[in-house]
């Protein structure tokens, strides 16, 4: 079994999904039902083969990668097929492997218009082969190929079956990634022919390889780190997405279907706070020591300018986007710091925001079925109408706003708490300004998510909406999809030791090559 | 006594016959379709499509054989060169000629035009591409192009009931003669300089003559623009848009592809083997070229409302970023081979991708009977299969993976970068920035066809004819294929050099 997980487990749990598809585009149109299995059935394949990874994974030794594969790929460039996971991918690829079942179950009954389950279902398995590729890939290219493969059905999800500005929502999504993107292959480039050769069957090779990098590359000059990591900071927090590079991310979660939001938000968006913490900090420590200040700023005005935004948000979907702008500052923030603990902190929040505000996004979205409107004034009298959907509203938004107990607290405060003690030589008053600017977030925070939930939760219906017919409690598949997402919150809420043990023994490398790092 | 004298006075040069084979097949071809032409009648018109087929397929063997046996084979005193490269960009040619005859076949005979002659001039075209990928010496390279072009001149004015047509053919014919005018000009000062034809010799000669620097300047300065003008570089692009609108479709893409590839073989041999040396000279003007080539081209393409003239901006952009990695050649013989490489993969890939993209719009217009971007709206409802394909074609033309194009831009990145000087970097940059805004023109035509109502919601599905069918599978198998396993392309590309890398 072991044997078996050690050489296939990755690579079966990455193509999966795209088998599922592949038979899935031979199954003609009209048969709904067994595109709906089939593409349930491959998740939950995959699910399962991700439990099996997760139970034979050595958590005492989560600072190395386990499952490694390494193939060559394409020998000219020496660029290898190299997958494996550590304890910084692991809990990714656990969220990316739940998020995507449930999706499926909750399209179940409702597809978007234009319906047509097979694209849809077809898209979302190419989706989870991008996001699941994108976290176990060890080499540049086999990571910017899956980075890149994930925007595709994303691009299709938005702009087919998307809300009314869904054609400039899906472009201009695609369209601001593809710069960071363009931006960041020239930066691996540079990265692959400035650093140290490694040998490869006798002759000398540059390399991709993300493992060995780290080592290679302390022979650039700062100028040219300072560039290089200046790419990267562009593709990655563009997908953060970082201010003042946030703005397609409102539009196209508005504009996203309800599983694309949650899909976007939960797993997407983590991409490019996973990419610094695997790729452009370990590789390149020191200019990323400089840059940190700066990531800072823009970690916090992101915290403070998201927050404000959210207060002038009319529609429902839209402050969620902007929230997810401004809890990712939390995430960027600690990511700055450059400790350890600031990384584990960045991770548990990356998990935690995928779970609550995924599950924002699928209440808003049922919100969206009922009543047609997500306009924040026209709603009210949820927990009366609906007092099911109501508490569930009501838990997501107390989670959010990080009550403690439940997971978006241990995503906030420890970010917070990073930024006491940065790492490095970064200035330790600087960073407390920083700390006290975001600390002051959480107020914001509390302020439109409360405020959302009196004016959404409390109250009575408004005429319009009181004796609509369509409007109903929570359905089945909706408590199949959400409950594992609820129940998770809560248990990382109560034990969030079960993420900081994994995170603990692999953050150290990514900053162990700077002076004096603290946490 | 007299017969004697002949014997001695004339003395047969040992030709290679091994390696002349693929350019004698398809020249056997064409004169076989010329003699069938001849003495068949109507009904058998389409033996003329098969037969031209089979004559570039056949052709491949020896090629394969060639590939085989490896090494150099130097013919006709270093004029004519078959190795690994020449090889690979014949095979190139090959195949792209045959897919063009597949997009042809049903085109033609329905819409009643000549149909011998149409692949004759086909195949003498496709066979002056093959001269050209083998041409080490000017006067070569120079029967080669006219071999290639003046085929094309009258193949572009097909359509000759179609005012639109014969605009076509008549601006590609005089920007065509303006630009061999200038080319020669180049050449005969190049001659004059170096006192020789052959590119190996006048390689070293170039490198080392500093006297008479403005003469050498001046003369590989209108060499570079007179296949400027083949490859349609900005400024010298203005034949291109109109030319591929009004010539039949199959035509355009034949010139968007295997022309332009040929115009891009002839620069690659002449800036390696001749111009290397002077690198001085030819990387900045690369540079310029390469920059607003891409630029122009993919602003200009980003207003189009006809799919053939977009692609044929598109096809201007795409041709910046082949120069782009020219630009640094000369930097060191790492970065030449570098470069040369990227170029190659760039030319193999673009083909497929670009003729895919060709033969959807011919597919689909057989329904609509329009060019316009408008009329692909809602492809996706009556033509899936279709549609997905051109958006494999589009998204690998953007450079998105995992279809194909994305591994001919990261060896363009990778030249560009491998040289590390900046200049290498801003242009890498720019290309860069290039691929966002093409995507804005690419993603447009996707978003119409997946997004878009069906214009005056006919949806009756389009009867997509076998050859065109067939014309598909290659082409999206081999985008496909060289998108998840690049490997399959560089096996071929590793090995390739011209004379002067490694020297």
């Amino acid at each position: 079994m072991k044997d078996f997980l050690n050489s296939w487990g990755l690579s079966l749990a990455v193509f999966l999904p795209l088998i599922g598809a592949l038979i899935m585009l031979l199954i003609p149109k009209a048969r709904e039902g067994s595109h709906k299995v089939i593409a349930l059935g491959t998740s939950l394949i995959v699910a399962f083969l991700g439990v099996l990874l997760l139970a034979n994974f050595d958590y005492d030794k989560s600072g190395t990668l386990q499952f490694v594969v390494d193939k060559a790929w394409i020998p000219l460039i020496n660029s290898r097929y190299i997958v494996g996971i550590d304890g910084i991918s692991l809990p990714m690829i656990a969220l990316t492997l739940l998020v995507v079942p449930l999706c499926i179950i909750y399209s179940w009954n409702h597809f978007p218009e234009p319906r047509n389950p097979k694209a849809f279902l077809i898209l979302i398995l190419i989706l989870e082969t991008g996001m699941i590729g994108s976290f176990i890939a060890q080499d540049l290219i086999l990571f910017f190929v899956f980075f890149e493969v994930v925007l595709l059905p994303m691009y299709f999800l938005i702009g087919v079956w998307g809300g009314e500005k869904r054609q400039y929502a899906s472009l201009k999504f695609f369209l601001y990634t593809l710069f960071g993107s363009a931006l960041m292959i020239v930066s691996f480039l540079a990265l692959y022919f400035l650093s140290d050769k490694v040998d490869v069957g006798g002759t000398l090779m540059h390399t991709f390889d993300m493992r060995q990098l780290p080592a290679l590359a302390t022979g650039i000059s700062t100028g040219a780190a300072l560039w290089i990591f200046g790419g990267m900071f562009m593709g990655f927090g563009i997908k953060v997405p970082m201010f003042p590079f946030h703005t397609w991310l409102p539009d196209a979660h508005t504009q996203a279907p309800t599983v694309g939001s949650v899909i976007l938000a939960a797993v997407l968006l983590k991409l490019g706070t996973y990419g610094f913490i695997r790729i452009a900090i370990p590789i390149l420590p020191h200019a990323a020591e400089k840059w940190a200040p700066f990531i800072g700023v823009l970690a916090v005005v992101g915290i403070i300018y998201g927050a404000l935004c959210c207060l002038a948000q009319t529609d429902m979907k839209r402050l969620i986007a902007f929230s997810s702008v401004s809890h990712m500052g939390f995430v960027m923030l600690a990511i700055a710091s450059l400790t350890s603990f600031g990384m584990s902190a960045a991770i548990f929040g990356m998990v935690a925001h995928g779970l609550i505000t995924g599950m924002l996004f699928f209440v808003a979205g049922s919100t969206k079925e009922r009543f047609h409107t997500l306009d924040i004034a026209r709603l009210g009298g949820m927990l009366k109408q609906m007092p099911h959907m109501g508490w569930i509203l009501g838990f997501s938004v107390m989670a959010s706003l990080g009550l403690p107990g439940l997971a978006g607290f241990w995503g906030e405060f420890p970010a917070i708490l990073s930024a006491y003690n940065p790492g490095g030589d970064l200035s330790v008053a600087f960073f407390r300004v920083l700390m006290v600017i975001a600390a002051l977030g959480t107020v914001l925070a509390a302020a439109y998510l409360l405020w959302l939930y009196q004016r959404v939760g409390f109250g009575v219906p408004t005429a319009e909406f009181e004796d609509d017919p369509h409007i109903h409690d929570v359905s089945f598949t909706e408590w199949l999809a959400w409950t594992p997402m609820l129940l998770l919150i809560v248990v990382l809420g109560v034990y969030p030791n079960l993420i900081f043990k994994v995170t603990d023994g692999a953050v150290g490398n990514i900053v162990s090559a700077l002076s004096g790092h603290g946490g | 006594m007299l017969g004697s004298l002949l014997t001695l006075a004339w003395q047969s040069p040992s030709v290679d016959y091994h390696a002349l084979a693929p350019l004698i097949i398809v020249a056997a071809a064409l004169v076989v379709i010329v003699v069938v032409d001849a003495f068949t009648g109507e009904h058998s018109r389409w033996t003329a499509s098969s037969l031209a087929g089979i004559g570039l397929l056949g052709a491949l063997i020896p090629i394969a054989t060639l590939a085989n046996d490896g090494g150099t084979r130097v013919l006709f005193g270093g004029a004519f060169v078959v190795d690994t490269y020449s090889l690979l960009l014949s095979a190139l040619f090959l195949v792209s000629g045959y897919v063009v005859i597949l997009l042809s076949t049903n085109y033609i005979a329905e819409g009643d035009y000549w149909e011998g002659e149409y692949y004759q001039l086909i195949l003498a075209s496709v066979l002056g591409m093959m001269v050209m990928a083998s041409a080490r010496d000017l006067i070569t390279i120079f029967v080669a192009l006219e071999l290639i072009s003046i085929p094309a001149y009258m193949l572009a004015a097909w359509r000759k009931r179609d005012l639109k047509s014969n605009e076509a053919g008549m601006k590609y014919y005089l920007m065509g003669v303006f630009a061999s005018a200038i080319l020669l000009y180049g050449l005969s000062l190049i001659y004059g300089i170096t006192g020789s034809t052959l590119l190996a010799e006048i390689g070293p000669k170039l490198g080392d003559a500093i006297s008479s620097q403005p003469i050498i300047t001046l003369g590989i300065v209108f060499v570079i623009i007179g296949f400027a003008f083949k490859v349609s570089a900005v400024p010298f692009h203005t034949w291109a848009p109109d030319t591929y609108e009004g010539a039949p479709t199959p035509i355009t893409s034949f010139l968007a592809v295997a022309s332009k590839a040929a115009g891009f073989v002839a620069l690659l041999n002449i800036i390696f083997v001749g111009f290397y040396g002077r690198h001085d000279v030819f990387e900045p003007l690369m540079w310029v070229l390469a920059a607003i080539t891409m630029t122009f081209g993919n602003l200009v393409a980003l207003r189009q409302t006809n799919v053939v003239r977009m692609l044929a901006y598109s096809g201007i952009a795409q041709a910046g970023y082949i120069l782009a990695p020219l630009a640094v050649a000369g930097v060191s013989l790492t970065s030449g081979g570098e470069a040369l490489r990227a170029v190659v993969t760039y030319l193999l890939i673009y083909a497929a991708m670009n003729l895919g993209a060709f033969a959807v719009v011919i597919a689909v217009a057989r329904k609509t009977r329009s060019g316009e971007i408008t009329s692909f709206g809602g492809l996706f409802h009556y033509a899936p299969g279709l549609t997905v394909a051109m958006t494999i074609f589009l998204f690998a033309l953007a450079g998105i993976p995992p279809a194909g194009g994305w591994f001919a831009k990261l060896e363009i990145f990778r030249a560009l970068t491998s040289a590390g000087t900046t200049s290498g970097y801003v242009l890498a940059v720019l290309v860069g920035l290039n691929s966002v805004i093409a995507f804005g023109y690419y993603g447009r035509l996707i978003r119409v066809m997946w997004m878009d109502e069906v214009p005056d919601g006919d949806r009756t599905p389009i009867r997509i004819p076998s050859s065109i069918r067939a014309s598909l599978v290659i082409t999206v198998g081999v985008t496909m294929l060289v998108g998840v396993l690049p490997s399959v392309l560089t096996h071929f590309t590793d090995s390739i050099s011209l004379l002067s890398i490694g020297r």
